[in-house]
């Protein structure tokens, strides 16, 4: 036989039965047992990367966005920039104007409370200066509209507008397009890619390129965001504002015809406008102080650990990182005592689970089945029931309360208070994890001969000396399984902190349901829970080291 | 186990005395889910026993809340609402998870410990960030299942929540399935081709019949995940799709009415079913398999 192997290697390759070389025919068959396999597992990988991994992703990637503050406010942030807060100088007079033009058209689109309330998560307060700004923000621009109305009827018509602006057969400015497209995209958080026929026109936007400017952002607004046509509607007053603004200076010799005509009695028109400062000092002093233009400058970048500090009690300022004020600090204590609670729940699942596991162990089987049920039950009951049964147990006129009472224990007058509050968040909870400590550590404990424990006795140990030297060594892997994965589970528990715990015995996870649906601080509530889950997956990891993925076993 | 007879005084206690402290856990354990049955029979809207029922006075007991349970509109929906989601959502990860698993227990899956993470992962996560996770997710899907195709709102809300815990039910049939399949024997596929059968065949009569105990008690679990679930529809539904744990949840806070224990009587009732029924299968699924109940 070896003789005749030898011989054919020497002669060349060993042979399938169809006379490929049996290596090659071998990898083929591995790689398509191996492309099955992927596809059979494809559907379910897919399903399950879509519906869950990546949008856990990315609702962790929420921690760190930022991107509102330079979407609502594209050329204030640009300009503010390169201003120094700690001059104690107030932004240049350009700022101011950007200020204005930028905080109209958020107010026209309805975006500025929201960034108001986005910043007020750093600085509180500003939130009411940006609503106060935006009922007020359009005063100027409609006394200029006013202005120029009264002046020229001509510009009462929205198509006399849409013809001085449109490019039509002249050459159209399409990058000032696109931008105005961008811009509107990201300020209402959705695509401005819809048609429309309206392009700015080249000539226009060169000799009044602040109103071209305003009018397309009109333009492209009214077409893509409220779907109606540029061409017959009244743009935005602040369109006139610029107009009136810019024919100041504007030289308008390049022009011809209707357009010349236009523009050249407009130009006659006198309008005052003040210096933008004053103009938004005027609708609220606060913008006359250094404090907002800080905290806009500060968080106006794009990705920001502005969350991630806010959720461990810190914040970003503009002399750097500092400490929330004492009032405001919650988080960290909410994150100790969420660890604390769950190594009292995992501490005293320990306790109790321990002498069951034991006592489930060493009976006889029969028995021990029996008892078994009494453990499985619970762990198949509805959580919603087990967390009721509680509230019905723990209630001041509840049935531990009456035993109590009953029994003379306690005065009718004093019922002991056992629910919203730490404590009964530990109670229910450690009876609801109660059969995830008690299963790991009754597997392991199976495992242990009963002979060892005598043996040890035979050699002249005490029972306790037996039990403390021989068999509970053994059975620590039980107790280690058992205690992370109870303490995994009851980390991110929601459901019975909620009900039993009332304000004192809430977890994080409380908090970041909160911030998800009350409050709408979706940025802290996301780095909330990447914490959270950085937590466990490290947890998971350790768990995976000590007892295994493949050995979780259910019921 | 049992004492022997030269057994000391103090060995004598500590016996007796570790019988009774492991009794007292046990109470621990079942009290809170006995004391719900008699209290769902109440017939005042307290969540306590009356003197009447401590009597044991017939009239201190009614069925008015199984009444209310069975006639009051918002229960019933709520019942319908998670008797329509449960059995879908678990059709779904009954379905991919089985295939899976039985591409998973191949001898050569590449990147195989990734995959099972990936598979595993919603059972570790912890739900309430699937659940933050999923309702920006669902909140978007939805509106563009309902401005691109023009579904109905109510439709697209059911399918919503049915992904959703179809995704929660996944792990717990890859793991089920997967112990099943560790025992199983590879030449019985082997030999069933030799004989001709097509892959589909040989899946659907000679494999699947005897996983069939893992899938079966798989599907109870995603079933009963489903059917336990709060958190996620929560997040995800809207209040039409408000399921019977919901509703629960919602009574929990607000304390409305001890209706709430008669649903919970008739879920554990439901629960010793089920607990029934998993072991009747772990069992058969032990005798198919050939390993001797010890």
């Amino acid at each position: 036989m070896s003789n005749a192997l030898n011989q054919n290697a020497e002669n060349g390759p060993v042979m399938a039965a169809d006379g490929t070389p049996l290596k090659r025919s071998l990898a083929r068959a591995l790689r398509r047992q191996k492309g099955r396999a992927l596809l059979l597992i494809a559907p379910l990988l897919i399903f399950v990367l879509v519906t869950f991994i990546i949008p856990i992703g990315s609702m962790l990637f929420r921690s760190v966005e930022n991107d509102i503050v330079a979407n609502t406010l594209p050329d204030t942030v640009q300009r503010l920039a390169s201003w120094d807060a700690t001059s104690g100088e107030l932004p240049a007079e350009g700022v101011y104007e950007a200020m204005y033009y930028d905080l109209f058209v958020a107010n026209e689109a309805k975006r500025h409370t929201r960034l108001g309330s986005r910043l007020n998560y750093e600085e509180s307060g500003i939130s009411s200066l940006f609503r106060q700004s935006g009922r007020k923000i359009d005063d100027l621009a409609k006394d200029a509209t006013k202005a120029l109305e009264s002046a020229v009827p001509a510009f009462k018509d929205g198509e006399t507008w849409y013809a001085l602006m449109n490019a039509g057969n002249d050459e159209a400015n399409a990058g000032l397009l696109s931008a105005m497209r961008g811009r509107v995209g990201r300020l209402n958080d959705s695509g401005a890619s819809g048609d429309m026929e309206f392009a700015p026109s080249a000539l226009m936007a060169d000799i009044l390129p602040l109103t071209t400017r305003s009018y397309t952002e009109w333009a492209v607004y009214e077409a893509t965001q409220e779907e109606r046509d540029p061409a017959t509607r009244d743009p935005w007053e602040l369109v006139p504002l610029a107009l009136l603004q810019e024919l100041k200076t504007a030289d308008l010799s390049g022009l011809s015809g209707t357009r010349a005509e236009l523009l050249t009695q407009a130009q006659a028109v006198s309008f005052d406008i003040p210096p933008y400062s004053e103009v938004l000092a005027d609708i609220d002093p606060e913008w006359g102080t250094i404090l907002p233009w800080e905290t806009i400058q500060t968080h106006s970048s794009k990705y920001t650990a502005g969350y991630f500090l806010n959720a461990v009690d810190a914040q970003k300022t503009p002399e750097g990182y500092a400490w929330q004020p004492e009032d405001k600090q919650i988080l960290l204590k909410l994150f100790g005592r969420t660890l604390i609670m769950s190594m009292i729940i995992t501490c005293s699942c320990i306790l109790l689970g321990y002498p069951v596991a034991w006592l489930l162990a060493n009976l006889p089987a029969s028995k021990a089945n029996l008892l078994m049920i009494l453990v499985l039950l619970p762990f198949w009951t509805s959580l919603l029931v087990r967390t009721s049964a509680w509230k019905v147990m723990l209630q001041q006129q509840g049935v531990i309360n009456d035993v109590l009472v009953w029994l003379g224990l306690v005065d009718d007058a004093n019922r002991l208070i056992m629910i919203n509050n730490q404590f009964g968040t530990i109670v229910a909870m450690t009876h609801i994890l109660l059969p995830f400590m008690i299963l790991p550590m009754y597997s392991v404990m199976q495992t242990v001969p009963p002979s060892y424990l005598r043996a040890a006795k035979s050699l002249g140990a005490t029972n306790w000396t037996a039990f403390w030297r021989v068999y509970f060594p053994q059975s620590i892997p039980g107790i280690g399984a058992g205690s992370i994965l109870v303490f995994i589970l009851s980390i991110g528990y929601y459901i019975t902190p909620e009900i039993v715990g009332g304000t004192k015995g809430v977890f994080i996870s409380n908090r970041i349901a909160y911030h998800i649906s009350s409050s709408l601080n979706w940025g802290l509530a996301a780095a909330l829970g990447s914490i959270l889950l950085a937590v466990v997956l490290l947890l998971y990891w350790c768990y995976d080291r000590i007892v295994g993925i493949d050995n979780v076993k259910l019921g | 186990m049992g004492l022997p007879p030269y057994a000391t005084t103090p060995q004598r206690i500590w016996y007796y005395s570790f019988r009774v402290i492991c009794a007292l856990i046990f109470i621990f354990l079942i009290t809170p889910i006995i004391v719900v049955m008699p209290l769902s029979f109440n017939a005042e809207n307290f969540f306590t026993f009356t003197p009447e029922m401590l009597r044991l006075d017939p009239d201190g007991y009614s069925l008015k809340h199984y009444q209310d349970f069975f006639t009051n509109n918002e229960w019933q929906r709520s019942l319908k609402n998670s008797l329509i989601i449960a059995p879908f959502a678990t059709l779904i990860s009954v379905s991919l998870g089985t295939l899976a698993a039985i591409g998973l227990s191949q001898s050569h899956v590449p990147f195989k410990g990734t995959i099972m993470a990936i598979l595993i992962s919603p059972m570790i996560v912890p739900l309430i960030i699937s659940a933050t996770g999923m309702f920006f997710f669902y909140s978007t899907l939805g509106n563009w299942l309902e401005t691109t195709l023009g579904l109905d709102k109510n439709f697209v809300g059911y399918v919503k929540v049915i992904l959703a815990h179809a995704v929660l039910g996944i792990p717990f049939v890859i793991i089920t399935v997967t112990a099943t399949l560790v025992g199983f024997d590879r030449s019985l596929t082997r030999a069933a081709a030799n004989m001709g059968a097509n892959p589909v065949t040989t899946f659907f009569r000679v494999q699947m019949p005897l996983i069939l105990p893992g899938v079966i008690s798989g599907g109870l679990f995603a079933f009963i995940t489903s059917f336990d679930e709060v958190v996620v529809v929560l997040f995800v539904g809207s209040a039409g799709q408000k399921t019977l744990p919901w509703q629960m949840f919602t009574g929990l806070r607000e304390q409305i009415s001890p209706t709430i224990l008669a649903v919970a009587t008739l879920l554990v009732g439901i629960s010793i079913i089920l607990l029934t029924v998993v072991e009747l299968l772990r069992r058969r699924s032990e005798r198919l398999r050939g390993i001797v109940e010890s």
